[in-house]
């Protein structure tokens, strides 16, 4: 079996999670016809559908007693007397609404439902009796013993059993713990009542609605209210219910035609895996444009989570700093190759500090398994300047260098712990016998245990010009430690081993009497690559308005500098950085109170100010001062959340969302699911980090290509506008080009409050057809009165004029003429008079001959042209006054870009190249060259042997009991 | 997120060279690519530039107007003497209760006389016009069977029709139902000089009806037979699709103001000629305030009198010929650059929204 293989032995599985409660994968063995009824009556949850239902009925029932028409006749209240139309009418379309909604609903459920089967039905390894037998997931049951195989998908929680692994390690990638069998076995256990990750992060998703349905639904209410009133006060029936059925049936539509258009977009695959963009829940794309809010986990999804490692400064001398790329720099070559003891030990802290496993594959090649990226990067980087770490066999490690093999003992390892920041090894040379101690650990962590004859000035300028680079730093230090120095120590680490009772912080003071007069080696710079565009991005989007929040589990000062580094925040002195902090109610109170009022001085100034608070300070500030924070919140255009729990993450969501505003939230981690379901939009990246996210989105990314995200979808979203007249082809309108867009990125604000479909708009647009209403009416009535008055003529030549003007003002509110467009609204008209004529032939029909007879009138015609002439005539040119006096935003954009006029206003805002990848310093240029006191250097706590592999806080508790207690709490109080 | 928990167990296949390998292509998961999925079918984006919409109501007024004074003219043409006749020919006496009058069985005979304005082109059309007659209530829109009519063998189809479906007995009523039940039974004999002239009722009802809608095979019975008469009674031997009055009066009017054809006067009436009517009022509009009209009239190729298409095309017309006006001064006074990225508020304001 080669050595790469693991085996995880199962003894109990928990039910597999689902990030999406819906009804496929809520009950696997769900028979599908179950989906109609269901859905049926989860739609009429929707009040905009209970009205339509209440005003349907009503329109049946209502007219009883409100009619008041003089009649010769005796009163009768014979039921079916009573309804002003044939049931079918009424009920006809209402019956349609619902087929249309649930056949929408159906086919969304059931491609969930076949992401959900492909998951279901993966296969997978079961021991059964000593006999390994091949399985669908699904089928899994609690106490198999699933045999899992390196990079294997891990099906259902599991407990880790055995591995191939010599010393039963095994690493699992994102989101389920799985901790060695050593030492913590009971806290797994306890975790393993659905207290996994992802059952912890997992909330109940609510359903989405989006803006627009809510305002649908609104107005839907509106429009029951207003035709109870027209009922009971004019007492004349009016069809005015078929028109918002009408429109909600297409816009139903019309979303489902904007979620395939995301999934189309060739602008939304990721190129490098060529993965396409999915829109999950077709319902809320239109929702895009109006995002005020976005939150956005960092690493994985501003960040590629690839560690690379970029520069070093070894004894006072840098390297990389011209070519970008210390593993080219001729200078560190150069000294290796003639053997400078500084650089070598420099390469043997890198390839021995670190907990890092090599393996062999079957082709030779070493692959190295790694809990932190930054160690990877670290092992690969002393790999390629011919420090191979070999082989890690029990405590024994072997490296090649330059042909031959050195061996040490690792004798201790010193544990990385986020408040020591640093981790060290104590190994035994076995060639010479000799025992040092290798450290390497944040700036602050190393630099002020320096033997006191050592300069450490050099070093701290390199690490400041790195972290201004956005570059994670480690400080390296090595000491050489006498035997019984050692003895006398691992005697004392031992005893703090095991001491129940502040067992950390023992073992820190331990670590401590060890870890001084170190000598500083160097300072290494490692690159956590920004996604393709990431900084353009921000910029085009925080110039439209939008506010981002970054949320992640990393720290305050690696979460500081990497919002410096993608225009997240603005650098001094444009921008300003507050901090929110403390340890207890007092301290966080006082903080931000201070961070309020300075909030509010500088809202009035051009001045970026952000807010940084921690997951402690967080807690808090939430949990007793949620008031101010909300205040804060609304103050603040960028916030940075560290140190965060998912469910914090989600709190923050719920915050805003309580406060009105549309939130939308990225992510691509387990610990981001939650949020993603909390927020009016979900973006799942289906990166390097599994699949849970994405699958719990509403819209799943390839990778995060914010421009491509902005320009396309928005524009579709924002033609909701014009989609208020039922017509399913404005889907393909576009009202501004995606270039125009792009360089006035200010005009998605115009969209975020909802301008283009709120009650005014809506105001005006029921203004409009009230108005065509009555010219269509009058005028019909009125050239076609005594001896013309004919029912079944006087209603078609007024359905003919409501027609004309449909087609009219859908031309009018078109902004460009495709085909299609062209189609749809000449062809309606045309479709309209093939259809009616062909009922006139139909002597059975009511309406037998009636069109003929019409088409052959001149006054026929002369009445529609006065129709469209009268209707269309205030419209146009109130829209020119306005278009050209009054001119909105869009307006102006749409001329400019007709006119072939200048637009470029703002400058063209092409993605810069990739920046660090050549040489890091074009992106030095938007860094600040000083930085502020608020700034603290990067600090990367890379060094880490921690065997969780939770990405977020929560699960530091398997390191560090005594943080446990208050975690576990925090996590209760969410769930 | 926290990247020193940040996991990654997946070593990189080439582990000690490169540290980001390429990702493999699969460009199978892309899309299929057509400009309509990529929304960027060919366009013509116009807008509403002055010249064009100035333009637009300059061409809009200007075919307007004259469309107007042709139908203004049309309208004008038609020569049409309307006589209000419902208290008139109420005797003095009964006058305070008309009702009871017109549910007695006094003679309700009544002789009008009209004197033609202008010279009447033949066919001079003979309208009765009812106002305040809701033809369009929605009960009484219902109440008929367009089965029975059609049909000899759905005789007994009497559903929707009540409450004339049938008699006391069970026998169903030809024609039944409300509308026919309330059947128009005033009658005109015009003379002009005490020489009779001929009123021509055939051919004043739709060909179509005739043809299609009343069959020829079905004859009225237990028509009119109740207590409450409501109003015409039908000759039982003449077929539903020869009974034009009946046919008129089904074709149901949607406003409560309407002229329905009585007959054709087909000779041509001269200027001041006096114009004999002896007129039956019998049709109950009494209980309902309801008037009653006669209307003779000559026609044009728009129809009858009815200034309204004239009268709204001018102001039409002219509504475009002074928007367009407006807006040219408007243009020239106060000229304003279209597309101008100056008028944008962010650009005018950076930094404000």
């Amino acid at each position: 079996m080669p050595s790469s293989l693991i085996e995880i032995v199962q003894y109990k599985t928990v039910k597999r999670w689902s990030t999406l409660p819906l009804l496929f994968n809520r009950n696997k063995k769900t028979p599908r016809l179950m989906v109609e009824p269901a859905n049926e009556k989860s739609q009429h949850k929707r009040p905009s559908e209970l009205l339509v239902y209440c005003t349907t009925a009503m329109s049946v029932n209502g007219f009883l007693g409100a009619v008041k028409h003089c009649s010769p006749f005796g009163k009768q209240c014979l039921w079916s007397l009573i309804t002003p139309v044939n049931p079918a009418s009424t009920w006809g379309p209402l019956i349609f609404i619902f087929a249309v909604s649930a056949t929408k609903e159906a086919w969304d459920d059931y491609n969930r439902y076949l992401s959900d089967k492909k998951a279901n039905e993966k296969e997978v390894w079961v021991v059964k009796q000593g006999i390994k037998k091949l399985i669908q997931s699904q089928d899994i049951r609690v106490g198999n013993i699933v045999w899992l195989r390196e990079n294997d998908e891990v099906p259902c929680d599991l407990v880790l059993i055995g591995t191939s692994d010599p010393q039963g390690v095994c690493y699992v990638e994102g989101v389920i713990e799985c901790p060695g069998p050593d030492k913590d076995i009971r806290r797994f256990d306890g975790n393993l009542r659905n207290e996994t990750k992802l059952g912890m992060t997992r909330g109940i998703p609510e359903p989405k609605l989006t803006a627009v349905d809510a305002m649908i639904d609104k107005l839907t209410g509106a429009i029951f209210v207003f035709q109870i009133v027209v009922v009971i006060v004019l007492g004349t029936a009016g069809n005015v219910w078929k028109d918002t059925e009408a429109r909600k049936v297409s816009l139903d539509l019309v979303k489902s035609l904007y979620a395939k258009f995301i999934d189309w977009d060739y602008e939304m695959i990721d190129p490098e895996t060529d993965t396409p963009s999915h829109a999950t829940n077709t319902a809320i794309s239109e929702d895009l444009a109006q995002v005020e809010y976005i939150l956005t986990d960092k690493t994985g999804t501003l960040t590629e989570n690839r560690m690379i490692f970029r520069r070093c400064c070894i004894g006072g001398i840098f390297y990389g700093n011209e070519t970008g790329d210390a593993l080219k720099d001729v200078g560190l070559l150069n000294a290796i190759t003639s053997g400078s003891p500084d650089v070598i030990r420099f390469l043997t802290v890198m390839a021995v500090c670190n907990t890092v496993i090599p393996a062999k594959s079957k082709a030779g090649a070493i692959l190295y398994k790694a809990q932190s990226q930054d160690e990877e990067a670290l092992v690969h980087a002393a790999a390629q300047l011919h420090m191979v770490l070999v082989n890690k066999n029990a405590s024994i490690l072997e490296i090649k260098f330059n042909g031959s093999v050195l061996q040490y003992e690792i004798l201790e390892t010193l544990e990385f712990t986020s408040d020591r920041k640093r981790m060290s090894v104590v190994v035994k040379d076995c060639h010479s016998g000799n025992i040092s101690l290798l450290s390497k650990g944040a700036d602050e962590a190393i630099l002020p245990y320096a033997h006191a004859g050592q300069q450490t000035r050099t070093f701290v300028e390199a690490v400041e010009q790195y972290s201004q680079l956005g570059l994670r730093t480690l400080c390296l230090a090595w000491r050489e430690v006498e035997e019984d120095e050692y003895q006398e120590w691992s005697l004392m680490f031992k005893e703090a081993s095991s001491t129940l009772i502040d067992r950390e912080w023992r073992i820190a003071e331990v670590c401590q009497r060890l870890e001084h007069d170190l000598k500083v080696l160097g300072v290494t710079a490692i690159e956590d690559r920004l996604q393709d565009g990431v900084p353009e991005t921000i910029e085009t989007l925080r110039k439209a308005g939008i506010n981002f929040w970054m949320l992640t589990g990393d720290k305050q000062n690696t979460a500081i500098q990497i919002a410096l580094s993608c225009n997240f925040i603005s650098p001094e002195p444009k921008g300003q950085l507050l901090s929110i902090d403390g340890k207890t109610e007092d301290e966080v109170c006082r903080s931000l109170e201070r961070v309020l009022l300075t909030m509010r001085i500088t809202t009035s100034e051009p001045k970026d100010v952000a807010f940084v608070v921690d997951g402690w300070a967080l807690e808090i500030a939430l949990k007793h001062y949620r008031k101010a924070f909300t205040e804060l919140a609304i103050l603040s255009r960028t916030a940075i959340c560290c140190r965060v729990t998912p469910s914090q993450k989600a709190q923050l969501v719920e915050l805003l969302k309580s406060c009105d505003y549309r939130t939308l939230a990225i992510g691509d981690g387990g610990n981001d699911v939650r949020m993603i379901q909390k927020a009016d939009i979900g973006v799942g990246i289906s990166g390097r980090e599994g699949l849970q996210a994405a699958r719990a989105a509403d819209y799943s990314i390839g990778s995060l290509s914010g421009t491509s995200l902005f320009n396309s979808v928005s524009l579709m979203a924002y033609n909701v506008f014009y989609t208020s007249i039922p017509v399913l082809v404005s889907t393909i309108d576009k009202d501004l080009s995606e270039g125009t867009v792009m360089q006035h990125p200010q005009i998605l604000f115009y969209c975020q409050a909802g301008r283009l479909l709120n009650p005014s708009t809506f105001a005006g647009w029921f203004g409009r057809s009230l108005f065509h209403a009555i010219v269509a009416f009058v005028i019909s009535i009125h050239v076609y009165a005594y001896e013309k008055s004919e029912m079944e003529e006087v209603s078609m030549v007024a359905l003919s004029g409501c027609i004309w003007l449909q087609a009219f003002v859908v031309a009018l509110e078109t902004n460009s003429f495709t085909v299609f467009q062209h189609l749809a609204i000449w062809g309606n008209l045309v479709a309209f008079y093939i259809i009616n004529w062909i009922f006139s032939a139909i002597p059975s029909s009511g309406m037998y001959t009636i069109m003929f007879r019409l088409c052959s009138q001149p006054s026929y015609w002369i009445t529609m042209f006065l129709i469209v002439a009268a209707g269309m005539g205030p419209i146009v040119a109130l829209k020119y006054f306005r278009y050209t006096y009054r001119a909105s935003k869009i307006n102006i954009l749409q001329q400019a870009e007709r006119m072939g006029g200048p637009i470029l206003s703002l400058g063209t805002i092409e993605p810069q190249p990739r920046a660090i990848e050549k040489d890091v310093a074009p992106l030095s240029i938007t860094q600040p060259r000083s930085r502020s006191p608020v700034y603290e250097p990067l600090l990367s706590d890379s060094p880490n042997t921690r065997r969780s592999f939770g990405s977020g806080t929560p699960f530091d508790f398997f390191q560090s009991p005594s943080r446990l207690s208050s975690i576990y709490s925090r996590n209760c109080k969410d769930n | 997120m926290n990247s020193n928990a940040a996991s990654s167990s997946t070593a990189n296949p080439d582990a000690a060279g490169s540290p980001d390998p390429p990702a493999p292509r699969r460009s199978s998961k892309r899309p299929k690519y057509s400009k309509f999925t990529q929304q960027e079918l060919p366009a013509c984006k116009p807008i509403l530039t002055p010249k064009w919409v100035i333009l637009t109501f300059l061409v809009v007024g200007i075919a307007f107007v004259p469309i107007g004074i042709t139908s203004l003219l049309a309208s004008r043409d038609v020569v049409e003497i309307v006589d209000r006749y419902e208290t008139d020919c109420i005797p003095v006496a009964n006058r305070t209760d008309k009702v009871a009058f017109i549910q007695s069985n006094a003679s309700k005979t009544c002789t009008r006389q009209i004197t033609v304005t202008k010279h009447m082109k033949r066919p001079v059309y003979v309208y009765y016009q009812l106002d305040n007659f809701y033809q369009n209530h929605r009960r009484y829109v219902k109440s008929r069977n367009d089965e029975q009519l059609k049909k000899r063998s759905k005789t007994s189809e009497t559903s929707q029709c009540e409450p004339e479906d049938t008699t006391p007995d069970g026998k169903p009523i030809v024609p039944c139902g409300l509308i026919a039940w309330s059947l128009f039974n005033d009658t005109y004999t015009f003379s002009r000089n005490k020489r009779q002239l001929t009123v021509n009722k055939n051919g004043i009802a739709w060909k179509s009806d005739r043809d299609h809608k009343f069959g020829k095979e079905v004859f009225p019975s237990n028509f009119q037979n109740g207590t409450l008469i409501g109003g015409a009674h039908l000759d039982e031997s003449i077929p539903l699709s020869k009974q034009e009055d009946l046919i008129v009066w089904m074709r149901t009017a949607a406003l409560p103001t309407f002229r329905k054809l009585y007959g054709k006067i087909e000779v041509d009436l001269e200027e001041n000629d006096i114009i004999d009517v002896i007129l039956e009022n019998n049709y109950n509009t009494y209980s309902f305030s309801g008037k009653k009209k006669l209307v003779l009239s000559t026609t044009s190729w728009l129809g009858g009198k009815n200034d309204f298409l004239g009268i709204a095309y001018l102001t039409v017309g002219g509504l475009c010929f002074f928007l367009a006006l407006s807006f040219t001064i408007v243009y020239l006074v106060k000229p304003r650059r279209l597309g101008d990225p100056s008028y944008l508020s962010w650009n005018r304001n950076p930094g404000g929204h």
